[in-house]
């Protein structure tokens, strides 16, 4: 046991401690920047008007976003109606039904879609509903598009918390005779309710910010949208109109929207975090 | 070596020696791709009593007791030859659906299962409502007569509507066995079914087993030669996928015909 060689190591552990530790502050520094920014320029802007109001004519002072926060929940209440009935359907079939090699090509198509860009979803909408005029640019269009990013989302998280359930469980059920597609409903999806809503959750929560895939499906619109036929407005669209606009009180607005925004992505991330609290005691 | 499948137990306690068999089995074979787990099995299984399977581990016990309730068919590429009737009905007959044959023939197992969302009585009732059973009156009726057949009622009569997996792990066994009571099985299948719990708990099943088969028949596999001897009145030992030895228990642990058997149940190998 030589003194200088032991140095030498805790000195190269000290080193590795320190670098790993540098990349997970790494890792917190730009959450913390970017609400620290948002915060600082956003906030001041955000008031009862800024909810309420429905945008101001360049060079009016004021005004609102309340068409792109009504449009994003429309936006996302249609992708939900869409994605979540084929997406929680699929990921039962994968789970529950289906061959292993099926499966395998249905898990395949599902994981590159997830990685598919969403301006490409964007396109491909645009060809089937916009350019056609079914309905043309619209909330519609809006909608399906978010909704079609969903359905693989949905799908793998669904196919893995039911595939967290214990076989025993459905054993059980069907050794009561009790038919298998209420095995299915009404035990192993029952049990694994709770991670299917945080899927779904997570799965709203990262298409709400989608921008791109809305420029030319949802398109914005600065007053309402009376129609799912007329073009809508979002808040990732608003902040991008605004944010590429010359104008002070526009970008003022820009930031108030994507700190709001993220706020809705935080809230939701948050209340999936408070709702799996308990979700591994419940299953022993 | 052919197995000695004692075909109609002639020494069987005394008032049951009368009643046709619950179950025959006949040249029954199960096969699990090219695998055959279970070799050309005959026996009958006697109305109204206990009966063991004993065997040492891969023996083909399991798969015999799921092949009664036709619960191997959840493993992909099972098949079964041969025959079972319940009662005198073909279980394999075409148009019988499993599900059917499940409703006859309950099944509890090793590792004790409640569902874990919902509470004690939606545990016991799960099987007649998720039957289509809707009547309040004969829920509750149910409820009552299975947990006392269980022997839990008196532990949870207070707390029907906690739930389930709030009961310690015994508990939880017999709320098993209440819910599969429930349903009203004519045969009821047991896995090891006290292999998981403490020697206390293990006696509790013991007592109500011994207590069940006054309306049920029960066929339970064990690794437990003393629980074997103590509770069955018949015993099979299966070695490597064929039955081995069937008769009284009472034959079986005192004067075996067959060495296997002999040196299994005494504990020289197995």
């Amino acid at each position: 046991m030589t003194a200088p060689n032991h140095r030498w190591r805790n000195f190269k552990n000290a080193v590795v401690q320190t670098l790993t530790f540098a990349c997970a502050i790494l890792v917190v520094t730009p959450l913390v920047l970017v609400f620290y920014h948002l915060i600082s320029r956003g906030f001041s802007s955000i008031n009862l008007a800024f909810f309420t109001q429905l945008p101001k004519p360049v060079g009016e002072v004021g005004g609102g976003m309340a068409n792109a926060i009504v449009g994003t929940f429309i936006l996302l209440g249609q992708a939900a109606l869409l994605g979540v009935p084929v997406g929680v359907l699929g990921g039962v079939f994968l789970s529950e039904y289906g061959t292993s090699k099926l499966n395998w090509w249905i898990r395949f198509a599902a994981d590159v879609l997830n990685g598919v860009p969403s301006i490409t979803w964007g396109m491909v909408v645009y060809a089937l509903m916009v350019v056609p005029h079914m309905p043309g640019f619209s909330a519609l269009a809006g909608g399906v598009v978010l909704g079609l990013m969903m359905i693989p989302l949905v799908m793998r998280t669904t196919e893995e918390v039911l595939q967290l359930v214990p076989g025993g469980y459905r054993e059980a059920a069907l050794a009561l005779g009790i038919a298998k597609w209420r095995t299915i409903v009404q035990i192993v999806v029952r049990t694994a309710l709770k991670g299917i809503v945080t899927g779904v959750l997570l799965a709203l929560a990262r298409v709400a910010g989608e921008t791109a895939p809305l420029l030319f499906t949802a398109f914005g619109n600065l007053g309402w949208a009376h129609r799912l036929t007329e073009p809508i407005a979002a808040m990732p669209l608003q902040i991008f109109i605004y944010a590429i606009s010359p104008y002070d009180d526009w970008h003022r607005q820009a930031w108030a929207g994507a700190l709001v925004l993220l706020m809705l992505v935080l809230a939701v991330n948050v209340g999936v975090r408070f709702l799996t609290r308990d979700r591994f005691r419940q299953r022993i | 070596m052919p197995p000695t499948t004692n075909q109609t137990p002639a020494s069987g306690p005394e008032q049951k020696s009368t009643v046709a068999p619950a179950l025959t089995v006949r040249h029954l074979s199960v096969f699990f791709g090219g695998n055959q787990v279970l070799k050309n099995t005959s026996l009958d299984i006697a109305a109204r009593a206990v009966t063991a399977i004993i065997g040492p581990s891969g023996c083909g016990k399991s798969t015999f007791l799921r092949a009664i309730n036709r619960m191997h068919e959840l493993t992909p590429e099972a098949r079964v030859e041969g025959e079972i009737r319940l009662f005198g009905e073909d279980i394999y007959a075409r148009g019988v659906e499993p599900v059917v044959v499940r409703r006859r023939v309950g099944m509890v197992f090793q590792k004790s299962n409640p569902f874990p969302t919902m509470s004690i009585v939606d545990n016991v009732t799960v099987g007649l409502r998720l039957n289509g059973v809707r009547q309040r009156k004969l829920l509750a009726e149910r409820t009552e007569q299975s947990l006392r057949m269980a022997a839990l009622w008196d532990e949870v009569k207070d707390r029907l509507h906690a739930p389930a997996i709030s009961l310690s792990g015994g508990q939880q066994q017999r709320l098993c066995i209440a819910r599969a009571l429930a349903v009203q099985p004519e045969v009821l299948l047991m896995d090891e079914p006290a292999s998981a719990l403490d020697p206390l708990a293990t006696a509790k099943i013991e007592d109500l087993i011994l207590e069940l088969k006054k309306e049920y028949t029960i066929v339970i596999v064990t690794h437990n030669m003393q629980q074997a001897a103590r509770m069955s009145d018949y015993t099979a030992f299966f070695y490597l996928g064929e039955l081995v030895e069937f008769g009284p228990t009472a034959k079986i642990f005192t004067s075996p015909a067959q060495k296997r058997t002999e040196d299994y149940v005494t504990g020289r190998f197995g």
